[in-house]
């Protein structure tokens, strides 16, 4: 097992290298520095001392990937390639384009993204494993049917009119909770319960449409004729047979997303004004903070080969007939 | 009239020459023909069906683009040749045929079937004094002496519109059962019959009544937004359903041209790493891994904003604001093709793996059948259903990423009509009271209805096309 996670996590290092060479040549080799300084600095009227300071200060002013200048070992390491791109690798993320450390950023960032995204993934399981539950209980009546078309028309709802209808209603019109804003500590909970109720129900028509899916693919199958016929009431198979085999796929299904819980929502974080990670990566998209977008890149794909990592374990952990080797 | 080809113009053209030249393809092979007529045998699928098609018609509208001439100038050598000079506003068929909605342009906000202004201003009136109240509209409502007799005006109109609308659907009914007579050789009032008790082995009467609903509307809403705003005008006094209408070629472009353009990538390599495996495999799962393992949001907006950039330092390549905004909507497809090809990719290499073991392949093999001719000849057409699935999957999703990424700014260009950019401009009107509701309504409305049809339509050619792949997500 340990040599098998191992492996992988060697796997992951050609990976990690494509995207941080890709992501250097985006930002780096199809756009000169030159350009971004011009770019972010007003187009038109900057003199020549002024790009050429924003670059120093910034350290963009260095060769891209070989510095002649330099003695030794530096002609490698004092590039923009090893300075900004090689030491990701070391998490260091370095300073953003308007001089914070995007480090520390992060590490405070985090932690109102995960208030947010944990709730709306466990709210959003139970509710919709329920939910899809009673659907399959009355499979094939009218219920059903309607109930497949109400998802379908659930589905085909604009994420942003969940959000705006939710904010209208409960913040507007019946003064529930605050529109939007944070808080630190306890106190935060009420800016958190209209995000996450949003995000719950923008992901009812999908979720449990998937779910249905699931439990309708286990109802056909053997075992569960077999349970019925020993006797077992509808309700015992349903959720002591069909659900517990179902559980492979939800659980491999929620342990993929896991760490890129991290990441945050960026519409829902940006429209409820949540000092996340997600309102974080909008907010450097806007200003064109390139070093910060860098950095969010390495970090979701850094979460998301952990995520394919963390799913093939739980393989193993919840079904005995996968081996891994 | 000199006629415009922008790049995404080209493009919807080369897809329609695909789709005809696919269509042809499928009707002379059973087994790609048996599962189209199970689509057209399900009821939701047609209703859906006739719905897109009024989407698709007015996206094809607007896609056909010219210029003006100008009206010749007197010249001082008379009999010299003067060139023809075009205006330099590019224009669509749908632009010029729907004129009387684009160029009633009031001043700022009003409400759908309003006669006055949103907002107050300073009226002269005619004993010359000054009062401060909500001013007629330039054109909503202008016809009325009386504001007041609006609401009996809008139910005349509305009613002409009905009528209208009853009238085309009659003429278009009584040609369908008419043919359907004539083919099979009965009497009209037999087909008739038939039809009513649908009975008819493709569900005509569902067709039929959701192209009478669609019809009906589509007249009503026409001879109503020639007499007032029928979704209201935004912040500089459009139309609003001028806008939301305009964002039906956005919306198909981009649900569409994604992915024609990631197609050849993600079928070639897909089935290349199936069929061949080995390092060829490695490389390719290397590849599609790597593009995956970056959150597709933020590869979006690094290539979108490196776009910025571009297009800022070299502003004098673009003519016009319209090819401007038409590359960017081109680069949006094609990087969220880049996004996307990953899924049919993994799918396409699943389906070669087992179709190489398969016995004609192994066969053709043993035969001495070239590679690249096995490739072309058995495995390409045998995962055609599943390019197709995905294809007709990945629209709707395509749709509604379009108004999140537009949220962001990372989505059309900001002169481009698109749904998205209309939920962005107007969600800071919530804030005003009374609310400033229409647009977003709009949006969302029309968003809704296409992607619904689009869903419905999916499940249908889903299930169709391959039973196994029912619910795959």
């Amino acid at each position: 097992m340990s040599a098998y996670i191992l492996r992988r996590l060697l796997y992951a290092v050609p990976i990690l290298i494509g995207v941080n060479l890709l992501t250097f040549v985006l930002f780096f080799v199809l756009n000169s520095p030159d350009e971004m300084a011009r770019m972010q600095l007003g187009e038109k009227r900057v003199t020549a001392a002024a790009i050429s300071s924003w670059k120093q200060e910034r350290g963009y002013d260095k060769p891209l990937l070989y510095n002649a200048a330099a003695q030794g070992l530096a002609k490698v390491t004092d590039t923009i390639f090893f300075q900004r791109s090689v030491k990701l690798f070391a998490f260091d993320f370095g300073s953003s384009d308007d001089g914070r450390d995007i480090g520390y950023d992060i590490s405070q960032r985090m932690w109102p993204s995960l208030a947010i995204a944990v709730p709306v993934l466990l709210v959003g399981l139970a509710f919709n494993i329920s939910l899809a539950l009673f659907i399959v209980f009355f499979r094939a009546t009218y219920l059903d049917l309607g109930a497949v078309v109400l998802l379908v028309a659930m589905m085909s709802i604009s994420g942003l009119f969940y959000i705006i209808g939710g904010q209208f209603l409960l913040s507007k019109v019946f003064h529930l909770v605050p529109i939007s804003g944070y808080d630190t500590g306890v106190e935060a909970w009420k800016f958190l319960i209209l995000p996450v109720i949003v995000g719950a129900i923008g992901g009812i028509g999908s979720g449990v449409r998937w779910y249905r899916t699931l439990f309708l693919e286990e109802v056909s199958k053997d075992y569960v004729r077999t349970a019925r016929a020993k006797g077992l009431s509808e309700r015992r198979v349903l959720f002591r047979h069909v659900l517990g085999n179902a559980m492979i796929p939800i659980l491999t299904g929620v342990v993929v997303v896991l760490p890129l819980l991290f990441m945050g929502s960026l519409i829902t974080e940006s429209f409820f004004g949540i000092p996340g990670l997600g309102s974080y990566t909008i907010d450097a998209i806007s200003n064109q903070d390139f070093a910060i977008v860098r950095a969010m890149v390495f970090l979701g794909a850094v979460l998301y080969i952990l995520g394919l990592l963390l799913t093939d374990i739980s393989y193993t952990l919840v079904d005995p007939r996968v081996r891994l080797q | 009239m000199m006629p415009v080809i922008l790049w995404t113009d080209a493009l919807v053209f080369l897809l329609l020459a695909i789709a005809v030249g696919f269509a042809l393809y499928a009707a002379r092979h059973e087994h790609l023909r048996a599962p189209w007529r199970r689509v057209a045998r399900s009821r939701v699928g047609m209703g859906a069906l006739v719905v897109l098609t009024f989407y698709v018609l007015i996206g094809l509208l607007d896609t056909i683009h010219f210029r003006l001439p100008l009206p010749a100038q007197a010249t001082g050598t008379p009999g010299a040749a003067v060139p023809r000079q075009f205006a330099p506003e590019v224009l669509s068929v749908f632009d010029y045929w729907a004129r009387p909605l684009r160029e009633r342009q009031e001043k700022t906000y009003s409400a759908p079937f309003a006669t006055h202004l949103f907002v107050k201003e300073a009226i002269t009136q005619a004993d010359g004094s000054v009062v401060r109240d909500y001013p007629r509209l330039q054109y909503g409502g202008r016809h009325l002496k009386d504001p007041d007799q609006r609401g009996w005006d809008i139910f005349g109109t509305a009613l002409r519109g009905l009528t209208e609308g009853l009238i085309v659907w009659g003429l278009i009914t009584l040609q369908v059962l008419w043919s359907m007579a004539q083919r099979r050789g009965l009497a009209l009032s037999a087909v008739y019959e038939e039809v009513r008790a649908s009975r008819t082995e493709l569900p005509w009467r569902t067709a039929l009544g959701t192209l009478a609903v669609m019809l009906v509307l589509g007249f009503v809403a026409g001879a109503l937004a020639l007499k007032y705003h029928i979704l209201g005008t935004d912040k500089v006094g459009e139309d609003v359903f001028f806008q939301a209408l305009k964002s039906i070629r956005t919306g198909l472009v981009i649900g569409t041209l994604t992915t024609l353009v990631m197609l050849p990538a993600a079928v070639l390599l897909g089935i290349m790493a199936g069929y061949f495996r080995g390092w060829v495999d490695d490389v390719i799962q290397y590849l599609y891994t790597t593009l995956n393992a970056i959150p597709g949001v933020l590869l979006i907006a690094a290539a979108i904003l490196m776009l910025q950039v571009y297009m800022a330092n070299n502003a004098d390549q673009f003519e016009s604001l319209v090819e401007r905004a038409d590359l960017r909507l081109l680069f949006l497809c094609l990087i969220l093709g880049v996004t996307s090809w990953t899924g049919l990719c993994r799918l396409l290499r699943g389906e070669a793996l087992k179709l190489r073991e398969a016995d004609y392949v192994q066969a053709g093999a043993a035969l001495g059948v070239g590679h690249f001719a096995i490739l072309g000849r058995h495995i390409l057409p045998n995962v055609l259903h599943i390019v197709m699935i995905t294809l007709v999957l990945d629209f709707s999703g395509l749709v509604l990423a379009e108004a999140v990424l537009s949220y962001v700014n990372i989505g059309v260009d900001p002169t481009m009509n698109s749904w998205g950019n209309m939920i962005n401009s107007a969600r800071l009107e919530l804030a005003r009271d009374p609310v400033v509701w229409w647009s977003l309504a709009a949006a969302f409305l029309f968003m809704f209805t296409l992607v619904l049809a689009a869903n419905l339509f999916a499940d249908v050619v889903r299930d169709a096309f391959d039973p196994r792949l029912r619910g795959a997500r």
